[in-house]
């Protein structure tokens, strides 16, 4: 076999592999720095007996989850009860495919696009599967023949179908800016001009609060409610099924800040004050246009990564500080507040764009 | 009847949340740099550090020894009696003359006591009750057990030198 018909196979499944190891991987660190970090904010330790700083505390959870009964309700609709959980994890893994996360590496002469499936709807694509994740909400609910489960799962479906509408509306207004749907455009866009939160703050705060719905983080975790519901649309499953939809929604609370970080915030563009870092490197090393090339996309995979992980501090933030909302005042807000005021921005963009290029 | 509405209306800025929200991340931030660069924590690491509760602190129970180890309880059924809680229960017995404490002619002695620590309320009055200072209640806080019999402690379980009420979170160490 030559290299040429060896090649495209190869880079897609180093990508793959770097893309979907790096979304599960980081699961155990939120896990630990949700437990860790929640305990900071409010004054306590939080785990910190198991390893180094508590950094195994994930281990041991894995280690509980493993021992435990995998139960299923005798009265459960056994397919969609497990298609639930899996459909949960696989539906922000696939939406990973299409976030760029940098621009290309030239290998042996040959260019590696960084990014997945290099489509040109990659947008759309990414809205087609966070739409999906509605449906791991409603299939654990309603498979598992329990009324709880059920009225998790009519609160948190509701909850993602309202706010879908103004996240997408913010999401277009951006599409309007940008002229295009390829993330690698929007990218290259960004890095010409301004950070699209610059351009567009208005969408970029609606689609930052509609995230949080989406991925049922708080301020929105009305799917789950411990107190009023018992527990959720996950209250019939146990042992790893339960840890699938856990880790589920820290993929989901990584596919949106890759997300908004790709749309709003640069994406894999360099950070500002980085190009200093980039061209001291390269007058070090002296590479030639290849090394040059394959130190900024290094550069550019670091800089989309932390800003992932600014996001990612964010949703731990956010969620230690605010409250929940009830159910009525959810729907107030996604509604009556969030869905105008996206409606009025895109208008707005629409405008602006359209009397700025005439 | 008439009411007086005392509620404000909010003003365009409260009514964003957006201004309140910002502050709220500022404290949870402030909160999470103490914990995170400073390690300030308002919990204590219970098992290795123990809170320090007043001497007056009533605990579990404890019967007093004298220097020859013999009870200074005379089974005068006094805390049995005045026991709300009705968790204590001696039967009583004959004491010889080798086992009068100190020296001092006691006539009784418990043959068996025991206190449902389950039932016992810890108000005290078992120790106020008492004319020899024999049951008293001590510091330890500790009292869970697997079984609802091991909470019925008895008089081997409970007898134990007085040298204070602070010696008592000693004698658990021991």
């Amino acid at each position: 076999m030559d290299m040429d018909t060896i090649f495209p196979f190869a880079q897609l499944a180093a990508k793959i592999a770097f893309v979907v190891g790096l979304s599960l991987g980081v699961v155990p660190i939120m896990v630990w720095f949700e437990r860790r970090g929640s305990a900071w904010m409010q004054g306590r330790v939080g785990p910190h007996r198991t390893g180094f700083f508590g950094l195994l505390q994930p281990l041991a959870d894995v280690i509980k989850f493993f021992h435990k009964e995998d139960f299923t309700p005798r009265n459960a609709n056994k397919f969609y009860y497990h298609l639930g959980p899996m459909m949960a994890l696989i539906a922000p893994l696939c939406a990973m495919a299409v976030i760029p996360f940098g621009s290309k590496i030239i290998i042996d002469n040959r260019e590696v696009v960084l990014q997945i499936a290099e489509m040109d709807a990659g947008v759309l694509f990414i809205l087609a599967f966070a739409g999906l994740e509605v449906y791991p909400i409603i299939l654990g609910g309603w498979a598992s023949r329990n009324k709880y489960s059920v009225l998790g799962a009519l609160r948190g479906s509701a909850q993602i179908v309202s706010y879908e509408i103004s996240m997408g509306l913010s999401l277009l207004s951006m599409l309007i800016i940008y002229g295009s749907v390829n993330p690698h455009d929007m990218v290259t866009w960004q890095s010409v001009h301004w950070w699209g939160a610059l351009m567009n703050p208005f969408g970029a705060l609606v689609f930052f609060i509609s995230i949080f719905a989406e991925t049922n983080r708080a301020p929105f975790d009305i799917a789950e409610g411990d107190s009023e519901i018992a527990g959720g649309y996950h209250l019939e499953y146990g042992a790893m099924k339960f840890a699938l939809f856990f880790m589920a929604e820290y993929v989901a609370m990584i596919m949106a800040s890759a997300l908004i970080s790709t749309l709003y915030f640069g994406g894999y563009g360099i950070l500002p004050g980085m190009q200093i870092i980039i061209d001291a490197v390269i007058a070090q090393f002296g590479f030639g246009a290849a090394g040059a090339q394959n130190t900024l996309a290094l550069f550019q995979v670091l800089s989309l990564l932390s800003k992932i992980a600014f996001f990612m501090f964010v949703f731990v933030w956010i969620r230690w500080t605010l409250p929940r909302f009830r159910f009525d005042q959810l729907m107030d807000l996604g509604w009556k507040i969030l869905f105008p005021l996206s409606l009025i921005n895109l208008v707005a963009v629409t405008l602006g764009v359209y009397f700025y290029n005439s | 009847m008439a009411t007086i509405n005392v509620s404000k209306k909010f003003t365009a800025r409260e009514k964003s949340y957006i201004p309140a929200i910002l502050i709220g991340m500022k404290i949870t931030m402030k909160r999470f740099i103490a914990g995170f660069f400073f390690r300030k924590h308002d919990t204590i690491m219970y098992p290795e550090e123990r809170r320090n509760y007043s001497d007056r602190f009533r605990g579990a129970h404890f019967i007093s020894v004298d220097s020859s180890k013999t009870e200074n309880c005379t089974a005068c059924f006094l805390c049995e009696t005045i026991c709300p809680a009705e968790c204590i229960h001696i039967v009583a017995d004959e004491r010889e003359e080798e086992h009068n404490p100190d020296g001092v002619k006691k006539e009784k002695k418990p043959l068996s006591f025991d206190i449902d620590l389950l039932r016992c309320c810890f108000c005290g009055f078992c120790e106020e009750a008492c004319p020899k200072d024999a049951i008293k209640m001590g510091g330890n806080y500790e009292m869970a057990t697997s079984t609802r019999e091991e909470a019925i402690v008895d008089l081997n379980q409970l007898k134990r030198p007085m040298n204070g009420r602070r010696e008592m979170d000693e004698g658990k160490k021991k």
